[in-house]
């Protein structure tokens, strides 16, 4: 652009500093919940996502062995051993302590003084000897606290445990049932209405347009307790159950089709008029010039308007909570994951993978698709806005 | 489960085949009846015309019935119903509105509404601005757009649990997750819980959707920024002016309508929001805004309609302006066509 020619360095570097500063902070939110969402669930709580890659220390609780590992040592009875598995990631202790309320009581390497003249030393490496001048007794080893260092350990089992044991697999199903054909069944509908508001002449044209404009902004609230109240109608009437996968596939094809109506409209209103005369005066009638003629050549406002159906149902929390039960078989993932920020509040590792499953999708449509959407976005809210 | 994935592909054989099927068939119906091949003469035109007359309502039919049932109805039922009692079945007159003036909760959300929608349109629009200015200059801006307009495909639950995340809270001494409350501890500040801090929790919820509207207002600007003729700039450069002149004073003005576009289209969604408030706070700690309070009395104690559909209505009076200035805008655009 003109403007950024003959400015200095210095300012030509603040536009990219200025920019890069609205990316990280538009991008680190996401980030957080993808790191987070990979990480060993204890290590989630332990330290922040932001140190994910370096050691976390962890306050843990172990057991040393008990009587039947002593030996006797220069008159003192000696139980000696490891706190960590043999072969397992190297990690290393901190300090230690003998009382839940005091876990890192005494430094790594430090002598504790148990009662009885009983000794217990913990090294940086996890190794330990316990010495008494008695023989130890009973069953149950000593119990122990340290602060270990973590390394590092990341993990898909979070996406292992939401998809098969927290239900967020089946409701990913149920989302794609809900969405799919809400997408496809409005497009239709709409064309017609759309290239029947465009191109043909009839009384009571204008007004319908204007009817449908002035639907593009009603809130949604406006339709919830009479379409509740009607279905509620239809099932007893019909004795049919009242939640179903049908009544929300109409339900988001009546919200949707004011915008897929003014969408295709002003597109197809702006196709060529040569073409639909010529094909007229060949003998084509207004069916045939529609299927042959204008679907084909429609086909980019199509896919916007497919876009935008398909991410504003994947992403409606309202009208299913509304429209369908909260039952395994019919909760979506928004509603799903709506439940789980009560059920499971503070599990984050849950949440976080939860939060990024229901929004993969619609984030691989829409880098894939971006310029479809893009398009769409502009027709839809700049023309006639 | 496979049951309902087979339902799923026959409901879409069965819709777009019975669309198809209806267009096609009502199509060939006409033609049969009014024929306008093989008659000739007056019969011909005659058929002609009657088909004419006929067809179009053949093609909206469809979606002028739909439109019917879930949208013009319920406008109007909602409206009637907003005069009953809590079962629909009893004319209360205003009572409903005499009780929504009077009730704190009420009132509390109107109040939020105000604010949410002094801040969010305002600031979605203005940093959509700044970033669509600022990304127009350099080499990597389309990623950069792309970066900043990516939480629009997030659905707005998917939001409230990032942003929650942000907001962890652990007590005081404790390592904190949350990142905001991690850069107040760094910055040696005590960690708060951000979302129960009464009225300025308000702007925590806000800036959940400022952050996911921002990209798309800074794309509808952009490309109205691009629209702007190069020598007006190049003027305007000539005659001295400095980038903020030129910013204020010359392309402002000149992108005003579209400005007035994505304000507008911002504010209707900003009366709507819902999905952040449920998930966030569910309206605790006066965080209640009216589309999240119709919810509730939908459903609250088996549900109040009267007093549900009062608060639809209130909130599609605000959104009545905007719609008669959007149809005015449409009708001087296609009122040659």
């Amino acid at each position: 652009m003109a403007v950024a020619s003959g400015k200095s360095f210095i300012s030509r570097f603040g536009v990219h500093l200025a920019v890069l500063f609205f990316v990280v902070l538009w991008t680190i939110p996401t980030l957080g919940i993808l790191v987070s969402s990979l990480r060993d669930k204890d290590q989630i709580i332990a330290s922040g996502w932001w140190n994910s890659f370096s050691s976390s220390s962890q306050t843990e609780a172990g057991r040393l062995p008990d009587a039947s590992a002593q030996a006797e040592k220069d008159g003192k009875f000696v139980i000696e051993g490891n706190l960590f598995e043999e072969g397992g990631p190297a990690r290393q202790i901190s300090a230690f302590g003998l009382r839940a309320a005091a876990p890192t009581q005494y430094e790594a390497g430090a002598v504790a003084d148990l009662k009885d003249g009983v000794t217990l030393q913990i090294n940086k490496d996890g190794s330990f000897v316990m010495a008494s001048p008695k023989a130890f007794e009973g069953e149950r080893g000593q119990r122990v606290y340290f602060a270990a260092s973590a390394p590092p350990k990341f993990t898909t089992d979070n996406y292992r445990t939401v998809l098969f044991s927290e239900g967020i697999g089946r409701s990913f199903l149920n989302s794609l049932t809900v969405t799919i054909p809400a997408t496809v069944i409005p497009i239709l509908i709409a064309a017609f209405a759309a290239y029947a508001l465009a191109w043909m002449r009839f009384p009571g044209r204008a007004l319908l347009i204007a009817v449908i404009i002035g639907l593009l902004v009603v809130p949604l609230q406006m339709s919830l307790i009479p379409l509740l109240k009607l279905y509620n109608g239809v099932g007893v009437f019909f004795g049919v159950p009242v939640k179903t996968y049908l009544g929300i596939w109409l339900a988001h094809t009546g919200f949707g089709l004011p915008f897929a109506i003014y969408l295709l409209r002003s597109y197809i209103a702006g196709l060529p008029r040569e073409i639909m005369e010529s094909a007229r005066i060949d003998g084509a009638s207004d069916f045939e010039i529609f299927v042959k003629i204008v679907l084909p050549l429609s086909f980019p406002v199509l896919a916007s308007f497919a876009i935008f159906q398909f991410l504003w149902v994947w992403n409606d929390l309202l009208v299913a909570m509304v429209f369908l039960g909260t039952e395994a078989d019919q909760i979506v993932l928004t509603a799903k994951l709506n439940a789980l920020l009560g059920s499971r509040g503070g599990d984050w590792e849950i949440l976080t993978t939860s939060a990024f499953v229901t929004i993969i999708v619609p984030l691989i449509v829409f880098f894939s698709l971006q310029r479809y959407f893009v398009r769409g976005l502009l027709a839809g809210s700049v023309k006639g806005g | 489960m496979a049951s309902q994935i087979f339902s799923a592909i026959l409901v879409i054989i069965v819709g777009v085949g019975g669309c198809v099927a209806y267009f096609w068939g009502a199509n060939k119906l006409l033609d049969l009846i009014f024929p306008a091949r093989g008659v000739t003469g007056a019969a011909a035109v005659d058929n002609l015309r009657r088909q004419g007359l006929i067809r179009p309502w053949l093609f909206v039919g469809p979606a002028l019935l739909i439109l019917i049932i879930y949208l013009i109805y319920p406008v109007i039922e909602t409206l009637r119903l907003s005069f009953m009692d809590r079962g629909g079945v009893n004319f209360v007159g205003l009572a409903n509105y005499q009780w929504a003036f009077g009730d704190r909760e009420f009132r509390n959300s109107i109040l939020n509404n105000i604010v949410w929608l002094a801040v969010v349109p305002a600031a979605c629009t203005f940093l959509g601005l700044i970033i669509a200015v600022l990304t127009d200059r350099i080499w990597w801006g389309t990623i950069a757009k792309s970066l900043i307009f990516l939480p629009l495909a997030i659905s707005f639950v998917g939001a409230s649990v990032i942003w929650k995340f942000i907001y962890e809270y652990r007590g005081e001494g404790q390592t904190q997750i949350g990142i905001l409350n991690a850069i107040v501890t760094a910055l040696g500040g005590s960690p708060q819980v951000w979302i129960s801090i009464p009225f300025w929790n308000n702007f925590f919820l806000m800036v959940i959707l400022i952050w996911i509207q921002t990209g798309f207002a800074m794309v509808i600007l952009s490309s109205a920024l691009r629209g702007i003729p190069e020598e007006t700039l190049e003027a305007a450069v000539i005659d001295g002016a400095n980038p903020f002149q030129i910013f204020w004073k010359i392309m402002v003005p000149q992108i005003w309508g579209t400005i007035a576009v994505v304000w507008t289209t911002i504010t209707i969604l900003v009366l709507k929001v819902f999905d952040i408030v449920l998930t966030m706070t569910n309206g605790q700690w006066n965080s209640q805004v009216l589309a999240n309070l119709m919810f509730d009395w939908m459903f609250r104690g088996g549900g109040d309609f009267g007093r549900g559909a009062t608060i639809a209505i209130i909130i599609m009076i605000a959104v009545i302006p905007i719609m008669i200035w959007n149809i005015r805008q449409a009708n001087k655009e296609t009122g040659g066509h």
